[in-house]
């Protein structure tokens, strides 16, 4: 047996990078999402950089649908909901939850970039005994509401989040990302249903319409369209967005108009921002070398 | 028919189960009954009637129902997901995994009508093989309770240990049978009769069973220890042993699957730490069409198939 480096050390607050968080991320919450777009756009290069030497030291991960959410995850908790790191428990807190759990990468390198855990300890994804699983576990990462991975499971969740706000009387609200391959998980549909019922306008819902799955295109695998027409039919108030136009997503993420839960269908590219990996179903858990990596880093640092 | 059946008054413990937990909601505002579509076979229309706004109906959606109830136990609730046995642990199997045991969650997951309690409905209406699934489940307790009061118990005990739980409860009429001020912990098997010749570690609708056949042993100059194994998980290790070491034979007893159940949990422990001769009764296969009475007689699930087993457990028969 050869000895392996093992990283089993429980993930702590970083505490500047986290003070820093909690004032900035309180301007961006408060500037119109114009004021805020530049801003979120530099972390969100900042992120996919994480994401891309995340995946090259463990040398596995879901890169394509990590550069595909990215956006929205950075627009979700730097510019919208109140999260606090120093008190990742606290009962009102906003929740957000990631259902496509297979892009851990990209929601680690989020919630490292707010102090939840150092940035450092994203060289541990997915080594041995690491609290930074393939697929995020709420008991060992701070700023993980509920263990997502098996697909059709966090959107369920969010919505007994919502409900149980809703039932408390409290104005915290809920934000779940989805991927587009992940609608064709019957569980969806009964939430989207329950949601509607309960009037759950504190829930938003974020389909991350990367039109790509594991093993194909969603339309020819299991077509998803009209989407856009199905939410509505569910009772939902929709927004079509581009999903890397940050001003666009945080205008989405503005809540409900109507009283209805809010689902938000970002269009976006898998692969994002890296050109060779962009919209190309091969990337969608392919490890890219180093060579590819460094090409990578380049182009998002233009 | 079993003697107890026949002779003492038996209760249906939904009936227990409902008003437990409206009592329950009166003192903690966090309690809250999940269901879908199931209030009336729950018997939650009171608790409805009385909380109106915490009996949540997600209509029959299964999966949606644990997922939604380990997002009411993120936002601090304590729900109480009650369903019909088969549908809550068959359909819902992943998000019992993932959802709330793997996520730690204080969810109370209460099968209702387990077992054959659907008699004439068939299979696919039986919950045999929910103590096989709930087992493979990593953190998660099982508690079957007996008779009324354990119901009320393990409704109170649920509540109160912060832990992702299983609560069987009978529908098929059962007798009380737990002597009153019996302590009820986790982990903790009752010891409802003495004897020295043979155990019968039983659960649930088969605990009176039980108590008739070592009436009828006794009848026969062999004296049988009954054990009632509330928890399945966690099961009362030190009561097998010592069920083993002590009578030299065990018999074990539920209205579920052979594979995976009390009698695999039991086994377990005996061949690892005191092998004796073990005879398992339940469920070996999809039952035929009949009542449940008949169902539980076909497989041998009464006092006189108890009887059998433990003479031929000890190479009497």
């Amino acid at each position: 047996m050869t000895a392996v480096k093992t990283a089993s050390r429980p993930l702590e607050l970083d505490a500047p990078v986290a003070a820093a968080y909690v004032e900035r991320s309180a301007l961006l919450r408060a500037a119109s999402p114009a004021e805020a777009a530049p801003e979120l756009a530099s972390i969100a290069t900042r992120i996919r950089r994480d994401v891309l030497t995340t995946i090259q030291a463990a040398r596995m991960g879901h890169v394509g649908g990590d550069l595909s959410v990215t956006d929205l995850l950075v627009t979700a908790m730097w510019g919208t909901l109140r999260l606090d790191p120093h008190d990742p428990a606290n009962p009102l807190r906003d929740r957000f939850v990631l259902s496509k759990g297979h892009c851990a990468a990209a929601l680690y390198s989020t919630l490292a970039s707010c102090g939840f855990f150092p940035q450092e300890r994203l060289t541990e994804y997915m080594a041995p005994l690491s609290p930074l699983n393939g697929h995020p576990n709420r008991v060992k990462v701070p700023g993980v509401e509920t263990n997502t991975g098996p697909l059709g499971h966090g959107f369920p969740v969010a919505t007994g989040c919502a409900l149980g706000a809703k039932l408390r009387g409290e104005t915290w609200r809920t934000i779940v990302v989805l991927g587009d391959g992940e609608m064709q998980e019957g569980s969806n549909w009964e939430a989207a249903m329950t949601a509607a019922h309960y009037g759950l306008a504190n829930l938003t819902a974020v389909v991350d319409r990367n039109r790509l799955q594991q093993g194909a295109r969603t339309e020819d695998t299991k077509s998803l369209e009209p989407l856009d027409q199905k939410w509505a039919s569910f009772g939902w108030e929709v927004r079509v967005i581009d999903g890397h136009d940050h001003q666009a997503i945080k205008q989405a993420y503005a809540p409900s108009s109507t009283g209805r839960p809010v689902a938000v269908i970002a269009n976006t590219v898998k692969g994002k921002g890296v050109s060779f990996m962009e919209d190309r179903v091969e990337w969608h858990h392919k490890v890219p070398t180093d060579e590819q990596v460094q090409l990578a880093l380049e182009e998002l640092s233009r | 028919m079993t003697a107890l059946a026949e002779q003492a008054p038996t209760f249906d413990c939904r009936v227990d189960f409902g008003e437990e937990l409206a009592a329950l909601a009166r003192a903690d505002e966090r309690i809250v009954a999940v269901c879908n579509d199931s209030v009336g076979s729950s018997n939650l229309v009171k608790f409805r009637e009385e909380f109106p706004d915490r009996l949540i109906n997600v209509g029959i959606a299964e999966q949606d129902l644990v997922g939604v109830s380990a997002g009411l136990a993120n936002a601090g609730f304590i729900p109480f997901v009650s369903a019909a046995a088969p549908f809550l642990t068959g359909r819902a199997l992943e998000q019992i995994k993932a959802d709330v045991a793997y996520s730690d969650r204080h969810v109370v997951l209460c099968g209702q009508s387990p077992g054959m309690a659907y008699g004439e409905l068939g299979p696919t209406h039986h919950s045999i093989e929910d103590l096989s699934w709930m087992r493979a489940v990593p953190g998660l307790r099982i508690v079957v309770p007996a008779d009324p009061s354990q119901t009320r118990d393990a409704v109170r005990w649920a509540a109160a240990s912060g832990l992702p739980s299983y609560i069987r409860i009978p529908r098929f009429k059962v007798p009380a049978v737990t002597p009153a001020g019996a302590p009820f912990e986790a982990g903790r098997a009752t010891r409802l009769a003495e004897g020295d010749d043979v155990t019968v570690i039983a659960i649930g609708t088969m605990v009176s069973r039980a108590l008739d056949a070592a009436a009828l042993l006794r009848a026969q100059g062999l004296t049988a220890r009954v054990v009632n194994m509330t928890f399945v998980e966690p099961l009362d290790v030190a009561e097998v042993v010592a069920a083993a070491e002590q009578t030299g034979a065990i018999i074990t007893a539920e209205e579920g699957l052979l594979s995976g159940g009390l009698g695999a949990a039991v086994a377990k422990v005996v061949a690892e730490r005191h092998p004796v001769p073990v005879r398992m009764l339940g469920v070996p296969t999809f039952a035929p069409t009949g009542s449940t009475s008949f169902l539980l007689d076909h497989f041998g699930l009464n006092a006189e198939g108890i009887v059998k087993a433990a003479r031929e457990a000890l190479g009497r028969a």
